[in-house]
């Protein structure tokens, strides 16, 4: 784990962290904490590394890599035993309550925990506590450092080169944890580009802490870094995976209203807006995405509307307050049947709620948005993975469907920084429904265009904006050609239409695209486990963690919310010898709509809403609290996270 | 084959009001899209939520009937998506300049090449004659029970403010001016607004047909009413700023616009305020980033090989996020 104040560098170096590991053919798994402020508060970074796949964080740090008192005094309690901390021995006289960007709650519980062991409330009674711990500690003179790099690239302004104390943190938890510094410096400059000053300062300083962390007296701390062989992998954010699937998928207009966390997916778009194409018939043929940033979520997705009629793919991003706008929009494309993607990127809420923080808190609300009933497609990715290539099948399923479709991640995604298998650009292909031939007569006997002709399927052939095909869109109730109409005869008939897709949608949708099953070793498993969105990862590993245990678990998935896999989802819990539901937030909104679909009640719930992201270690100890005894334990709450 | 007036024509009932001044705007609009060199099939007509909303189902062109407030983005992002597209937007005030005003600033700024048709009659017809943002402060039309609180938004004056290219002012009962009026701001290359005041003779009993026609204020000596719209052009009037004019012309100009667009009361200017076509359209803006977006704009792109594969190149997308196993010595 490594902290300090934001806009300090804890997201580089994390990051040079996690690009050194990649390098080596280790796995990574990165979730970053931050306030809603842009400099100055606290924030942190985990990364885990290791020779196999990761999916997900875990309570205890193992190392505490530091460059300001502040982090100490907040997480040097999170540090095991058999753990180090790296930190800066000029700290060790900071007073707790002197340090101001640390909220007085945190203050009286870190002064007050001090206090019983009998040690003073700084710095130093902090790294008293953590040695009691048998926490191994590395004091590292960052300022001398500074200082000495500084002479050597001859720079004499000492605070350009003092912001090089975030890659010391990593050059002395490399030399601690055993491993080849060659990986940094490849990291460093990857990170760094065409900045070549920046880069040597970097890598001088890393060198010199490198040397000193490796002559510090050698402890209890056993954990190494070793390189391993593995294919190329990816190392990327939730955003960015979203980001990949959206380009490759088709997306060529994508609109935004800036909102955390789901703006950084259109900066990504923006700045690959001109992208290469293969075997286009000329080489260096590009194709390009329009980002046009709108002035509200409201413009936001009645612009992708617009695009969409005319025939682009479109999308909007947003997080929750910004769909809470974007509401009449999706109600007018449900209305007249526009396959305009929207990607849900939910945080804490109600209102501004935590703009940075994680909570899975917005399913029902996307369920049902919008006043009238219309058809919609819901799907809910668990990881990065499924985040790239539901990017992709979300367009299909909207151009196949004709419906507004919701893609809804979180913010725990959006902001996993992950190493992940290769994608695939050829594994979806691309289905862009019925569309109405350009050239051709639409119905083949000279009759007009009817936008809306009722169907079987309750799909129309498609027509777009200036394609010749004359039509109309209304808000208002309609007929086929899509003029207002108010007959009560055609009312029935249109919202039988509207409302048919959605049982064409559930049955041409493929079940490996609607939810995964993971099995449990034995035939019947000790408990069933049901889920959707980012508790995937957590959920898999705890579930090894489990199995080592001698405890089986299954784990069923749910990604597509609407159509709704009632069948599925009936079949695999009435089975069940208990089922519990996981969700990262108050209700248990999964566990609501699988009662309303299936009428079948989970009674036990795991449930967190402190806006941090579960831990394996949280969901490996609750669900084995739950099989103990399920009457005694039928809500458990999870409160892990700084 | 030239278009005819018939051949816009609809089956849809009217339901206007009788003597509604959406009749002259349809008339001059209609009038406009036959004398105008454009490709039906490339005309897409949108329009807001209100007595105007309903004109996209009486004329026999692609139409789109949005949302109250929200007829602009729904138009701009066709438009981007499309700059084949003939736009036209129409809204009436309430839509365009209450509960859409934000999408009006910022199209401004945004200068897509298309048109939006303001329907400004100083009232919220459809929902039964409320104030809208046009009415006068202290006004009191028919169905209001306490006269208006409020004082009134200038369009002209917001639309200059806002960045707007092409500024006009038309009347709804002199569909000469009117089709003339809507042809050169089709013909503009940027956002091109023109404002049409028109009576609703149903719950504005102030600015009615007799009103803007000055039947109140007759000339001793014609013994004429003297109608309050006049026009801008035949006084010499000149709202067009072009590229070869100076800093200080520039200045002037923009003086004599904003000065322009304050008269009000028995005189009303008619007319093209302002005209610039010095500033870049958003399409030349995004041309400049995106090179292919005239040729290849995101509608007309192909999104899948023959065989249904997406034509992305992938590795070369994602080149900066792949971590190789770097053998090191």
């Amino acid at each position: 784990m490594t902290g300090g104040p934001q806009g300090s560098g804890v997201d580089s170096s994390a990051n040079i962290f996690a690009g050194a590991c990649a390098l080596s053919g280790l796995w990574t798994f990165g979730s970053r904490e931050y306030y809603s402020s842009i400099k100055g508060p606290h924030s942190y970074f985990e990364v885990r590394a290791n020779s196999e796949r990761i999916r997900s964080q875990v309570n205890n740090v193992n190392l505490l890599a530091t460059f300001d008192a502040e982090t100490l005094i907040r997480h040097a309690d999170e540090v095991c035993p058999g753990g180090g901390i790296i930190y800066d021995p000029t700290f060790s006289g900071v007073e707790i309550d002197k340090v101001d960007t640390i909220e007085q709650p945190v203050v009286a519980r870190v002064k007050d925990r001090l206090a019983k062991q009998g040690l003073p409330g700084t710095v130093a009674g902090i790294l008293e506590e953590a040695k009691k711990r048998n926490v191994n500690l590395y004091p590292i003179p960052y300022n001398d450092i500074v200082a000495k790099t500084a002479t050597q690239i001859g720079e004499h302004q000492l605070s350009k080169v003092s912001r090089i104390v975030n890659v010391l943190s990593v050059a002395a938890s490399f030399a601690i944890l055993g491993f080849d510094l060659n990986y940094l410096n490849q990291s460093i400059a990857r990170t760094f580009g065409s900045k070549k000053k920046v880069i040597d300062m970097n890598e001088i300083g890393a060198k010199m802490v490198y040397d000193i962390a490796r002559r510090l007296p050698k402890q209890s701390f056993s954990y190494q870094l070793k390189p391993i062989q593995n294919q190329p992998r990816l190392l990327l954010m939730g955003n960015e995976a979203v980001a990949l699937g959206k380009i490759v998928g088709g997306c060529r207009v994508q609109t935004y209203y800036p909102i955390t966390p789901a703006a950084d997916e259109s900066e990504f778009i923006e700045s690959h807006e001109n992208f290469d194409l293969i075997d286009g018939g000329q080489p260096g043929k590009k194709g390009s995405v329009l980002v046009t940033q709108t002035e509200d979520e409201i413009a936001a997705i009645t612009m992708a509307t617009g695009a969409a009629l005319a025939g682009a793919r479109a999308a909007t991003s947003t997080s929750g307050p910004g769909f809470s706008l974007m509401v009449e929009g999706l109600g007018w494309a449900g209305m007249n049947e526009v396959p305009v993607v929207i990607t849900q990127y939910s945080r804490g809420g109600p209102s501004t709620g935590q703009p940075t923080r994680h909570e899975q808190g917005d399913l029902k609300f996307v369920l049902s948005a919008s006043h009238g009933e219309f058809p919609r497609i819901v799907l809910c990715s668990g990881d990065l993975e499924e985040c790239f290539y539901d990017a992709i099948r979300i367009f299909n399923y909207a151009e196949q469907f004709q419906m507004p479709s919701i893609h809804l991640i979180d913010k725990s995604m959006a902001n996993t920084s992950v190493t992940i298998p290769q994608l695939k650009a050829d594994l979806v292909k691309i289905n862009r429904g019925k569309m109405v031939d350009n050239n051709g007569s639409p119905n083949g006997n000279g009759e007009p265009y009817h936008r809306f002709a009722f169907s079987p399927d309750g799909v129309s052939p498609r027509a777009v904006l200036g394609s010749g095909h004359r039509f109309w869109n209304s808000g208002d109730e309609h007929d086929e050609m899509g003029h207002i109409e108010e007959d009560p005869f055609n009312r029935i008939s249109m919202m039988d239409k509207r409302m048919t897709k959605l049982e064409t949608a559930a049955r041409e949708i493929p079940e490996m695209e609607k939810f995964n099953f993971f099995p449990s070793s034995k035939k019947q498993a000790d408990a069933t486990l049901v889920s959707w969105g980012s508790t995937k990862g957590p959920i898999l590993d705890a579930m090894k963690l489990l199995e080592k245990d001698g405890i089986s678990v299954e784990f069923f998935q749910i990604r597509l919310a609407n159509p709704f896999p009632t069948e599925n989802v009936k079949e695999k819990l009435s089975k069940a010898k208990l089922s519990i539901d996981i969700e990262q937030n108050y209700s248990g909104q999964m566990a609501q709509v699988i009662a309303e679909k299936t009428m079948i009640d989970i009674n036990n719930k795991i449930v967190k809403y402190n806006g941090r992201p579960m831990t394996q270690d949280e969901i490996y100890e609750s669900v084995k609290r739950i099989i103990s005894n399920p009457t005694q334990n039928k809500r458990v709450v999870l409160t892990h996270g700084a | 084959m030239a278009l005819k007036l018939s051949d816009l024509r609809t089956d849809v009932h009217n339901d206007w009001c009788p003597g509604c001044g959406d009749f002259g705007i349809e008339a001059g609009l209609k009038m406009a899209l036959t004398e105008l060199p454009i490709d039906i099939n490339k005309l897409v007509l949108f329009s807001g939520i209100g007595c105007s909303g309903k004109i996209v189902h009486f004329t026999n062109a692609t139409g789109v009937h949005t949302l109250h407030g929200r007829v602009l983005p729904f138009a701009q992002g066709a438009k981007l998506a499309n700059p084949d597209l003939e736009v036209i937007a129409i809204g009436g005030d309430g839509d365009g300049l209450g509960i859409g005003v934000g999408h009006f600033v910022h199209a401004g700024r945004r200068n897509i090449d298309m048109t939006y048709i303001i329907h400004d009659n100083g009232v919220y017809g459809l929902t039964k004659g409320q104030a809208s943002p046009t009415l006068q402060l202290g006004m009191q039309t028919k169905s209001l029970p306490m006269p208006n609180i409020n004082t009134s938004v200038n369009p002209i004056l917001l639309a200059l403010a806002s960045g707007f290219t092409f500024i006009a002012r038309s009347y709804a009962y002199n569909t000469k001016h009117l089709k003339e009026t809507v042809k050169k701001a089709v013909a503009h290359k940027g956002f091109a607004l023109v404002v049409i005041l028109q009576p609703c003779p149903t719950y504005n009993d102030i600015n009615t047909k007799e009103w803007y026609g000055g039947e109140d204020r007759i000339d001793p000596v014609t013994k004429k009413p003297t109608p309050r719209p006049y026009e801008l052009e035949p006084t010499g009037y000149d709202g067009r700023i072009t590229p070869m004019m100076s800093e200080e012309d520039v200045e002037k100009k923009m003086s004599q616009i904003i000065e322009k667009s304050r008269e009000w009361g028995d005189k009303i200017p008619i007319g093209v305020f302002y005209q610039n076509e010095t500033i870049p359209t958003y399409e030349d803006r995004i041309k400049a980033r995106l090179p292919s977006y005239l040729s290849e704009p995101p509608a007309a792109q192909q999104l899948a090989r023959t065989n249904g594969t997406s034509p992305v190149n992938l590795a070369s997308l994602a080149r900066e996020l792949v971590f190789e196993k770097l053998v090191v010595a």
